[in-house]
Protein backbone atom coordinates (compact mmCIF):
# COMPACT_ATOMS: atom_id res chain seq x y z
CA UNK A 1 0.00 0.00 0.00
CA UNK A 2 1.78 3.03 -1.09
CA UNK A 3 2.62 5.86 1.43
CA UNK A 4 0.49 3.81 4.34
CA UNK A 5 3.46 4.72 7.34
CA UNK A 6 3.22 8.38 6.13
CA UNK A 7 -0.55 8.78 6.48
CA UNK A 8 -0.80 6.52 9.41
CA UNK A 9 1.86 8.59 11.56
CA UNK A 10 -0.31 11.95 10.24
CA UNK A 11 -3.33 10.37 11.69
CA UNK A 12 -1.86 9.22 14.72
CA UNK A 13 -0.78 12.41 15.53
CA UNK A 14 -3.90 14.07 14.17
CA UNK A 15 -6.22 11.65 16.73
CA UNK A 16 -4.41 11.03 19.50
CA UNK A 17 -5.01 6.99 18.79
CA UNK A 18 -3.97 4.31 17.22
CA UNK A 19 -7.89 3.04 16.52
CA UNK A 20 -9.10 6.22 15.29
CA UNK A 21 -5.89 6.64 13.26
CA UNK A 22 -6.36 3.23 11.59
CA UNK A 23 -10.42 4.18 10.60
CA UNK A 24 -9.15 7.51 9.31
CA UNK A 25 -6.74 5.78 7.02
CA UNK A 26 -9.21 3.18 5.91
CA UNK A 27 -11.50 5.33 4.67
CA UNK A 28 -8.90 7.94 3.10
CA UNK A 29 -7.44 5.29 1.36
CA UNK A 30 -11.03 4.26 0.34
CA UNK A 31 -11.46 8.06 -0.97
CA UNK A 32 -8.10 7.83 -2.45
CA UNK A 33 -9.36 4.58 -4.37
CA UNK A 34 -12.27 6.14 -5.38
CA UNK A 35 -10.72 9.62 -6.74
CA UNK A 36 -7.95 8.41 -7.79
CA UNK A 37 -8.35 8.96 -11.62
CA UNK A 38 -9.03 12.85 -10.27
CA UNK A 39 -5.34 12.67 -9.62
CA UNK A 40 -2.71 13.23 -12.71
CA UNK A 41 0.33 15.02 -10.02
CA UNK A 42 2.91 13.41 -9.36
CA UNK A 43 3.28 14.06 -5.54
CA UNK A 44 1.43 10.75 -4.52
CA UNK A 45 2.66 11.29 -0.77
CA UNK A 46 0.68 14.82 -0.78
CA UNK A 47 -2.47 14.04 -2.48
CA UNK A 48 -2.50 10.93 -0.39
CA UNK A 49 -1.57 13.07 3.12
CA UNK A 50 -4.28 15.93 1.81
CA UNK A 51 -7.22 13.08 1.55
CA UNK A 52 -6.25 11.28 4.78
CA UNK A 53 -6.07 15.33 6.55
CA UNK A 54 -10.06 15.70 5.12
CA UNK A 55 -11.07 12.86 6.19
CA UNK A 56 -9.90 13.03 9.58
CA UNK A 57 -11.45 16.96 9.49
CA UNK A 58 -15.26 15.35 9.05
CA UNK A 59 -14.40 12.23 11.29
CA UNK A 60 -13.47 14.99 13.68
CA UNK A 61 -16.82 16.96 13.56
CA UNK A 62 -18.66 14.37 13.42
CA UNK A 63 -17.64 12.65 16.83
CA UNK A 64 -17.56 16.19 17.80
CA UNK A 65 -21.34 16.21 17.06
CA UNK A 66 -22.20 12.87 18.33
CA UNK A 67 -20.80 14.22 21.78
CA UNK A 68 -23.47 16.48 21.49
CA UNK A 69 -20.86 19.43 21.57
CA UNK A 70 -20.48 22.41 19.23
CA UNK A 71 -19.64 21.48 16.31
CA UNK A 72 -15.93 21.96 14.88
CA UNK A 73 -15.37 25.61 14.97
CA UNK A 74 -12.32 27.48 13.28
CA UNK A 75 -12.31 30.14 15.36
CA UNK A 76 -12.43 27.65 18.70
CA UNK A 77 -9.01 26.39 17.43
CA UNK A 78 -7.55 29.63 16.54
CA UNK A 79 -8.01 30.86 19.93
CA UNK A 80 -6.47 27.43 20.82
CA UNK A 81 -8.95 26.49 23.73
CA UNK A 82 -8.65 23.07 24.35
CA UNK A 83 -8.44 21.19 21.39
CA UNK A 84 -8.50 17.40 21.71
CA UNK A 85 -6.31 17.32 25.43
CA UNK A 86 -9.10 17.12 27.27
CA UNK A 87 -11.50 15.19 25.25
CA UNK A 88 -9.04 12.49 23.98
CA UNK A 89 -6.75 11.13 26.06
CA UNK A 90 -3.28 9.68 24.73
CA UNK A 91 -3.46 6.21 24.69
CA UNK A 92 -0.11 6.72 27.75
CA UNK A 93 -1.31 7.49 31.16
CA UNK A 94 -0.96 11.05 31.61
CA UNK A 95 0.46 10.84 35.11
CA UNK A 96 2.48 8.56 34.09
CA UNK A 97 3.88 11.38 31.33
CA UNK A 98 3.54 13.45 34.14
CA UNK A 99 5.69 12.31 36.41
CA UNK A 100 8.39 11.05 33.55
CA UNK A 101 11.71 12.80 33.26
CA UNK A 102 12.21 11.32 29.66
CA UNK A 103 13.01 14.10 27.27
CA UNK A 104 11.38 11.97 24.78
CA UNK A 105 8.15 11.98 26.85
CA UNK A 106 7.80 15.39 27.90
CA UNK A 107 7.91 16.47 24.33
CA UNK A 108 5.01 13.94 23.33
CA UNK A 109 3.14 15.24 25.84
CA UNK A 110 3.72 18.97 24.89
CA UNK A 111 2.78 18.23 21.29
CA UNK A 112 -0.23 16.28 22.70
CA UNK A 113 -1.02 19.82 24.52
CA UNK A 114 -0.29 21.65 21.27
CA UNK A 115 -3.61 22.89 19.13
CA UNK A 116 -3.80 21.05 15.87
CA UNK A 117 -3.13 23.87 13.55
CA UNK A 118 -0.05 24.24 14.91
CA UNK A 119 0.55 20.06 15.51
CA UNK A 120 -0.26 18.84 11.45
CA UNK A 121 2.12 21.51 10.15
CA UNK A 122 5.04 20.77 12.64
CA UNK A 123 4.18 16.91 12.19
CA UNK A 124 4.28 17.42 8.26
CA UNK A 125 7.40 19.43 8.12
CA UNK A 126 9.74 17.75 10.75
CA UNK A 127 8.29 13.97 10.72
CA UNK A 128 7.75 13.73 6.88
CA UNK A 129 9.99 16.86 5.62
CA UNK A 130 7.80 18.48 3.16
CA UNK A 131 8.32 21.86 1.97
CA UNK A 132 6.25 24.46 2.91
CA UNK A 133 5.13 24.65 -0.51
CA UNK A 134 3.56 21.12 -0.24
CA UNK A 135 2.07 21.78 3.33
CA UNK A 136 0.36 25.06 1.66
CA UNK A 137 -1.00 22.66 -0.76
CA UNK A 138 -2.01 19.84 1.98
CA UNK A 139 -3.72 22.16 4.64
CA UNK A 140 -4.55 24.77 1.70
CA UNK A 141 -3.30 27.83 3.24
CA UNK A 142 -0.80 30.04 1.93
CA UNK A 143 3.10 29.64 2.38
CA UNK A 144 3.40 32.66 4.69
CA UNK A 145 0.91 31.21 6.73
CA UNK A 146 2.11 27.81 6.75
CA UNK A 147 5.88 29.89 7.86
CA UNK A 148 4.10 31.58 10.75
CA UNK A 149 2.14 28.71 12.46
CA UNK A 150 5.41 26.57 12.42
CA UNK A 151 7.30 29.53 14.03
CA UNK A 152 4.29 29.90 16.05
CA UNK A 153 4.22 26.36 16.90
CA UNK A 154 7.95 26.11 18.03
CA UNK A 155 7.75 29.02 20.37
CA UNK A 156 4.23 27.29 21.98
CA UNK A 157 6.26 24.17 21.91
CA UNK A 158 9.26 25.37 23.56
CA UNK A 159 7.17 27.65 26.20
CA UNK A 160 5.22 24.25 27.13
CA UNK A 161 8.65 22.12 27.37
CA UNK A 162 9.94 25.08 29.52
CA UNK A 163 7.19 26.84 31.43
CA UNK A 164 9.92 28.32 34.21
CA UNK A 165 11.76 30.07 31.45
CA UNK A 166 9.11 31.13 29.22
CA UNK A 167 5.45 31.86 30.15
CA UNK A 168 2.71 29.77 28.66
CA UNK A 169 0.54 30.76 25.83
CA UNK A 170 -2.97 28.74 27.12
CA UNK B 1 16.67 46.16 3.44
CA UNK B 2 14.66 44.56 5.61
CA UNK B 3 13.92 45.70 8.85
CA UNK B 4 14.15 43.76 12.16
CA UNK B 5 10.43 42.57 12.24
CA UNK B 6 10.43 41.30 8.63
CA UNK B 7 13.62 39.10 9.41
CA UNK B 8 12.05 37.97 12.56
CA UNK B 9 9.05 36.92 10.36
CA UNK B 10 11.09 35.16 8.06
CA UNK B 11 13.34 33.37 10.81
CA UNK B 12 11.19 30.35 10.44
CA UNK B 13 11.88 29.78 6.65
CA UNK B 14 15.39 30.55 7.05
CA UNK B 15 15.67 28.11 9.67
CA UNK B 16 14.23 25.58 7.42
CA UNK B 17 16.40 26.51 4.43
CA UNK B 18 12.59 27.59 2.81
CA UNK B 19 14.04 31.33 1.64
CA UNK B 20 15.54 32.31 -1.87
CA UNK B 21 19.49 33.71 -1.84
CA UNK B 22 18.15 37.08 -2.09
CA UNK B 23 16.47 36.62 1.59
CA UNK B 24 18.75 34.37 3.28
CA UNK B 25 21.86 36.60 2.76
CA UNK B 26 19.76 39.58 3.83
CA UNK B 27 18.84 37.90 6.94
CA UNK B 28 22.45 36.45 7.47
CA UNK B 29 23.49 40.16 7.12
CA UNK B 30 20.96 40.95 9.55
CA UNK B 31 21.83 38.37 12.32
CA UNK B 32 25.88 39.19 12.47
CA UNK B 33 24.68 42.53 14.61
CA UNK B 34 21.25 41.20 15.99
CA UNK B 35 21.40 39.39 19.80
CA UNK B 36 17.61 39.28 19.82
CA UNK B 37 17.21 37.18 15.93
CA UNK B 38 20.32 35.06 17.16
CA UNK B 39 18.22 33.66 19.83
CA UNK B 40 14.96 33.64 18.08
CA UNK B 41 17.21 31.76 15.39
CA UNK B 42 18.62 29.49 17.86
CA UNK B 43 15.52 28.75 19.69
CA UNK B 44 13.74 27.57 16.18
CA UNK B 45 16.25 25.33 15.39
CA UNK B 46 16.46 24.13 18.87
CA UNK B 47 12.89 22.88 18.74
CA UNK B 48 12.54 21.54 15.51
CA UNK B 49 15.46 19.51 15.97
CA UNK B 50 14.60 18.20 19.54
CA UNK B 51 11.10 17.53 17.58
CA UNK B 52 13.10 15.48 14.71
CA UNK B 53 15.05 13.44 17.77
CA UNK B 54 12.67 12.75 19.70
CA UNK B 55 9.10 12.74 18.25
CA UNK B 56 7.19 9.49 17.75
CA UNK B 57 7.12 8.28 14.01
CA UNK B 58 4.09 5.92 14.44
CA UNK B 59 4.68 2.89 11.65
CA UNK B 60 1.44 1.59 9.99
CA UNK B 61 0.45 -1.60 11.71
CA UNK B 62 0.93 -5.03 9.36
CA UNK B 63 -2.88 -5.92 9.22
CA UNK B 64 -3.52 -2.09 8.23
CA UNK B 65 -2.69 -3.29 4.73
CA UNK B 66 -5.04 -6.34 4.79
CA UNK B 67 -7.74 -4.12 6.53
CA UNK B 68 -7.95 -1.87 3.80
CA UNK B 69 -8.05 -4.53 0.82
CA UNK B 70 -10.87 -6.09 2.64
CA UNK B 71 -12.69 -2.56 3.05
CA UNK B 72 -12.64 -2.19 -0.73
CA UNK B 73 -15.97 -2.57 -2.73
CA UNK B 74 -16.79 -6.00 -3.60
CA UNK B 75 -19.62 -5.18 -6.09
CA UNK B 76 -18.30 -2.94 -8.11
CA UNK B 77 -17.41 -4.01 -11.83
CA UNK B 78 -13.53 -5.05 -12.17
CA UNK B 79 -13.28 -4.59 -7.95
CA UNK B 80 -10.55 -7.95 -8.20
CA UNK B 81 -8.82 -6.64 -10.94
CA UNK B 82 -8.46 -3.64 -9.19
CA UNK B 83 -7.21 -5.04 -5.66
CA UNK B 84 -4.75 -7.39 -7.36
CA UNK B 85 -3.38 -4.24 -8.53
CA UNK B 86 -3.48 -2.25 -5.45
CA UNK B 87 -2.00 -5.23 -2.99
CA UNK B 88 0.79 -4.73 -5.98
CA UNK B 89 1.62 -1.00 -5.66
CA UNK B 90 0.42 2.21 -6.34
CA UNK B 91 2.94 2.65 -9.46
CA UNK B 92 0.72 -0.30 -10.96
CA UNK B 93 -2.40 1.25 -10.60
CA UNK B 94 -1.39 4.20 -11.75
CA UNK B 95 0.00 2.29 -14.52
CA UNK B 96 -3.68 0.40 -15.38
CA UNK B 97 -5.39 3.29 -15.31
CA UNK B 98 -3.38 5.28 -17.13
CA UNK B 99 -3.66 2.60 -19.56
CA UNK B 100 -7.48 3.20 -19.55
CA UNK B 101 -7.49 6.46 -19.18
CA UNK B 102 -4.83 6.93 -22.38
CA UNK B 103 -7.76 4.85 -24.35
CA UNK B 104 -10.25 6.72 -23.67
CA UNK B 105 -9.25 10.11 -23.74
CA UNK B 106 -5.43 10.84 -24.62
CA UNK B 107 -1.92 9.32 -24.89
CA UNK B 108 -0.90 12.62 -23.49
CA UNK B 109 -2.11 11.77 -20.16
CA UNK B 110 0.13 8.58 -20.31
CA UNK B 111 3.35 10.38 -20.38
CA UNK B 112 2.93 11.70 -17.10
CA UNK B 113 2.46 8.98 -14.94
CA UNK B 114 4.67 6.96 -12.78
CA UNK B 115 6.24 4.22 -14.78
CA UNK B 116 7.29 7.09 -17.68
CA UNK B 117 9.23 8.57 -14.44
CA UNK B 118 10.67 5.41 -13.36
CA UNK B 119 11.80 4.61 -16.88
CA UNK B 120 13.27 8.30 -16.78
CA UNK B 121 15.20 7.60 -13.10
CA UNK B 122 16.58 4.29 -14.97
CA UNK B 123 17.83 6.41 -17.72
CA UNK B 124 19.64 9.34 -15.77
CA UNK B 125 21.70 6.90 -13.33
CA UNK B 126 22.45 5.24 -16.44
CA UNK B 127 23.43 8.34 -17.77
CA UNK B 128 25.34 9.66 -15.24
CA UNK B 129 27.05 6.01 -14.72
CA UNK B 130 27.93 6.61 -18.46
CA UNK B 131 29.70 9.76 -18.14
CA UNK B 132 31.56 8.97 -14.80
CA UNK B 133 33.47 5.55 -17.18
CA UNK B 134 35.40 6.90 -20.06
CA UNK B 135 36.59 10.36 -19.15
CA UNK B 136 33.45 11.44 -20.72
CA UNK B 137 32.16 13.44 -18.01
CA UNK B 138 32.47 17.52 -19.66
CA UNK B 139 32.25 18.34 -23.37
CA UNK B 140 33.10 21.76 -22.43
CA UNK B 141 35.74 22.24 -19.62
CA UNK B 142 35.50 25.25 -17.41
CA UNK B 143 34.70 26.22 -14.18
CA UNK B 144 33.24 29.87 -15.40
CA UNK B 145 29.48 30.19 -15.83
CA UNK B 146 30.01 32.40 -18.65
CA UNK B 147 32.17 29.82 -20.29
CA UNK B 148 29.53 27.38 -20.27
CA UNK B 149 26.15 28.57 -20.57
CA UNK B 150 27.59 30.04 -24.71
CA UNK B 151 28.77 26.33 -25.09
CA UNK B 152 25.40 25.22 -25.52
CA UNK B 153 24.54 28.13 -27.70
CA UNK B 154 23.00 26.62 -31.03
CA UNK B 155 23.70 22.61 -29.71
CA UNK B 156 19.83 22.74 -27.74
CA UNK B 157 16.78 24.85 -28.49
CA UNK B 158 16.72 26.28 -25.03
CA UNK B 159 19.17 27.82 -22.99
CA UNK B 160 19.66 26.18 -19.48
CA UNK B 161 20.18 28.40 -16.33
CA UNK B 162 23.73 27.87 -15.01
CA UNK B 163 24.78 28.66 -11.68
CA UNK B 164 27.52 29.20 -10.00
CA UNK B 165 28.17 27.03 -6.29
CA UNK B 166 31.46 27.35 -5.96
CA UNK B 167 30.97 29.72 -2.80
CA UNK B 168 28.81 27.10 -1.50
CA UNK B 169 31.20 24.26 -1.80
CA UNK B 170 29.64 22.83 -5.16
CA UNK B 171 32.71 24.32 -7.85
CA UNK B 172 30.99 24.49 -11.19
CA UNK B 173 33.48 21.48 -13.89
CA UNK B 174 31.87 21.57 -17.45
CA UNK B 175 29.12 20.61 -18.90
CA UNK B 176 27.72 18.78 -22.07
CA UNK B 177 24.97 17.18 -23.96
CA UNK B 178 23.07 14.29 -23.16
CA UNK B 179 20.31 12.39 -24.86
CA UNK B 180 17.38 11.71 -21.93
CA UNK B 181 13.58 10.67 -22.40
CA UNK B 182 14.07 10.82 -26.45
CA UNK B 183 15.49 14.22 -26.19
CA UNK B 184 18.95 16.16 -26.18
CA UNK B 185 19.55 18.05 -23.16
CA UNK B 186 21.81 19.97 -21.15
CA UNK B 187 24.17 18.03 -18.54
CA UNK B 188 26.13 19.88 -15.83
CA UNK B 189 28.51 19.00 -13.87
CA UNK B 190 29.42 19.85 -10.47
CA UNK B 191 31.49 18.73 -7.61
CA UNK B 192 31.58 18.65 -4.23
CA UNK B 193 34.40 16.76 -2.36
CA UNK B 194 35.24 14.57 -5.38
CA UNK B 195 31.94 13.55 -6.01
CA UNK B 196 31.03 14.42 -9.52
CA UNK B 197 27.35 15.70 -9.64
CA UNK B 198 25.40 15.51 -12.87
CA UNK B 199 22.91 18.14 -13.28
CA UNK B 200 20.12 17.66 -16.04
CA UNK B 201 17.76 20.45 -17.46
CA UNK B 202 15.73 20.48 -20.45
CA UNK B 203 11.86 21.77 -21.03
CA UNK B 204 8.80 20.72 -20.14
CA UNK B 205 5.35 22.12 -20.79
CA UNK B 206 4.08 20.93 -17.10
CA UNK B 207 3.59 22.46 -14.19
CA UNK B 208 5.82 22.75 -11.18
CA UNK B 209 6.91 20.27 -8.57
CA UNK B 210 8.24 20.29 -5.69
CA UNK B 211 11.87 18.26 -5.33
CA UNK B 212 11.61 14.48 -4.63
CA UNK B 213 13.99 12.41 -3.98
CA UNK B 214 15.01 8.78 -4.76
CA UNK B 215 17.25 6.19 -4.81
CA UNK B 216 18.39 3.86 -7.65
CA UNK B 217 21.58 1.36 -7.43
CA UNK B 218 22.86 3.50 -4.66
CA UNK B 219 22.71 6.54 -6.44
CA UNK B 220 20.49 9.21 -4.77
CA UNK B 221 18.53 11.41 -7.29
CA UNK B 222 16.32 14.82 -6.73
CA UNK B 223 14.08 16.15 -9.23
CA UNK B 224 12.15 19.03 -9.74
CA UNK B 225 9.94 21.06 -12.16
CA UNK B 226 10.30 24.99 -12.08
CA UNK B 227 9.42 27.36 -14.33
CA UNK B 228 9.04 25.00 -17.55
CA UNK B 229 12.28 23.81 -16.88
CA UNK B 230 12.81 19.53 -15.52
CA UNK B 231 16.02 19.41 -13.45
CA UNK B 232 17.03 15.93 -12.40
CA UNK B 233 20.39 15.98 -10.31
CA UNK B 234 22.04 12.72 -9.94
CA UNK B 235 25.34 11.60 -7.68
CA UNK B 236 26.90 9.41 -5.20
CA UNK B 237 26.52 12.27 -2.75
CA UNK B 238 24.75 11.55 0.73
CA UNK B 239 20.64 12.23 0.01
CA UNK B 240 21.47 15.49 2.57
CA UNK B 241 24.36 17.15 0.52
CA UNK B 242 22.55 16.02 -2.68
CA UNK B 243 19.41 17.66 -0.95
CA UNK B 244 21.07 20.80 -0.43
CA UNK B 245 22.82 21.45 -3.51
CA UNK B 246 19.10 21.17 -5.03
CA UNK B 247 18.02 23.40 -3.01
CA UNK B 248 20.93 26.17 -3.70
CA UNK B 249 20.30 25.89 -7.70
CA UNK B 250 16.77 26.58 -7.07
CA UNK B 251 17.17 29.46 -5.17
CA UNK B 252 19.72 30.77 -7.52
CA UNK B 253 17.85 29.97 -10.82
CA UNK B 254 14.61 31.69 -8.56
CA UNK B 255 16.93 35.16 -8.75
Amino acid sequence: MPHLNSAFNLACWLTHNHQDAEDVVQEAYLRAFRFFDGFHGEDGRAWLLTIVRNTFYSWYQERQKLRQETAFDEQLHQAGAGDSVGQMPPDNNPEALLISKDSERQLQQALQALPLEFREVMVMRELEELSYKQIAGIVGIPIGTVMSRLGRGRKLLAAILAPDTAPQER
Amino acid sequence: MMDHQEVQELLPAYADQELGIVETLEIERHLESCADCQREYAAQRIVSARFKKDASYFEAPAHLTQRIMDALPQDEPGTRFWQRSWSFNWRNAGAALAAMLALAWSVGLYLNLPSDQDKLTDEVVASHVRSLQVDHLSDVVSTDQHTVKPWFNGKLNFSPPVVDLAAQGFPLTGGRLDYLGGRPVAALVYRHAQHPINLYVWPTTERDVAPQLQNRQGYHLVRWTWDGMNYWAVSDLAARDLEQFGGMVRSMVRQ
